[in-house]
């Protein structure tokens, strides 16, 4: 309504009345209804995203390796990417390397 | 008032666990008083293990971009000078891309850390409260004239990421280990996440959109969100933009703003 908007009510009145008429042809669920849909879902399991943290994981072939004081931060070959970056480029044919930096 | 005695076990046990060079604490000996290097080690071992395999299970796309052995090497630099301050696993590494982003031998991905952002993102959202997202109905239940002071309530677990590269696709391409085509990283992209219910959803927002979405849920009205959006993109949608956000639950409700 005042001067300082841009954009008028009338304005953001069509838009929302667009926005409107594009969520109804979803056909928004009632309260009701989305409680009953919501309670017919099974209960969410929360941590399943990260399964398995708390085991000893002390690397392959063993349950409790003492290796940590071999520490593997000189080796070069650790820098070298193995993934996916190769496949996503930036102008000028940058991209993720393949050789030791 | 002398600490807990197991506070000062932990004192003198813990500060070596993350630091190779530093030998054993002398508290900890082997029966008959005889040194317990190679026990103490297993603790060690393990601490970085797991840290770092909590990095893997928070940043699996990260680990598929780089391979496995530079993500490990990668996050064990970041364990050993980042030690949790949580003792909820899920909430360690939050500080991860900044690291990748200062990482000298990932210059060459400058997109990298935006990956991670949106990776930190889906899980801040995956365990943000729950919430019944903003019906449409209580939308059009307000008249006209209140709209451009209106203002939208954030939904707990809807987040919004700008980035100067193609983070989004990226991301996208990479959560699961479906073959991946070629993707050009330059075009700039912006994310809306959001857990209306219980799955996470990753959205990329149109021109404009992340200006729109970044006002409303820092509580701007409608009317600012909208002028603001307009001036970062001409083509900006008012329409299809408020219509994505109630779609994707990034709101819960509705609140008139101050009429000043």
């Amino acid at each position: 309504m005042s001067a300082k908007h841009t954009v008028t009510s009338l304005v953001l009145a069509g838009a929302v009345s667009t926005a409107l008429a594009t969520l109804a042809s979803a056909a928004p669920l009632s309260k009701a209804e989305a409680d009953a849909a919501v309670a017919a879902k099974k209960e969410k399991c929360f941590g399943v995203a990260l399964k398995g943290q708390n085991d000893c994981a002390a690397g392959p072939g063993t349950t409790c390796q003492g290796t940590s004081t071999v520490d593997y931060q000189g080796n070069a070959w650790k820098f070298v990417k193995g993934g996916t970056c190769t496949s996503i480029e930036l102008p000028g044919g940058k991209k993720g390397s393949l050789k030791p930096i | 008032m002398p600490p807990e005695p197991g506070l000062c076990f932990a004192a003198s046990f813990a500060p070596a666990l993350l630091d190779p060079a530093r030998s054993t604490p002398e508290l900890v000996t082997g029966p008959n008083g005889k040194a317990a290097g190679r026990r103490y080690d297993v603790y060690r071992n393990n601490v970085t293990v797991s840290l770092i395999d909590a990095l893997a299970a928070i940043y699996p796309a990260v680990q598929r971009i780089t391979g496995v052995d530079f993500f490990r090497a990668m996050a064990r630099l970041h364990v050993r000078s980042n030690p949790p301050t949580s003792p909820l696993l899920f909430e360690y590494g939050r500080d991860f891309p900044d690291f990748i982003e200062a990482y000298e031998h990932a210059q060459d991905l400058p997109w990298l850390g935006d990956v991670a952002r949106l990776e930190r993102a889906w899980l801040d959202a995956y365990h943000a409260a729950d919430a019944i997202p903003l019906s449409p109905a209580r939308l059009s239940a307000v008249t006209p004239d209140r709209l451009a002071d209106l203002v939208f309530i954030p939904h707990p677990a809807a987040r919004c990421l700008r980035s100067n590269y193609a983070a989004v696709t990226i991301f996208a391409a990479n959560r699961d280990d479906a073959p991946i085509m070629r993707i050009d990283a330059s075009t700039p992209e912006d994310a809306l996440i959001t857990r209306g219910e219980f799955d996470v959803a990753v959205r990329r927002l149109p021109p404009g959109g992340a200006v729109f979405a970044h006002h409303l849920m820092s509580g701007r009205p409608l009317g600012e969100a909208a002028a603001a959006a307009l001036e970062a993109a001409s083509e900006f949608d008012i329409a299809a933009n408020i219509a994505g956000l109630i779609e994707a639950g990034a709101f819960t409700s509705l609140c008139c703003g101050d009429p000043s």
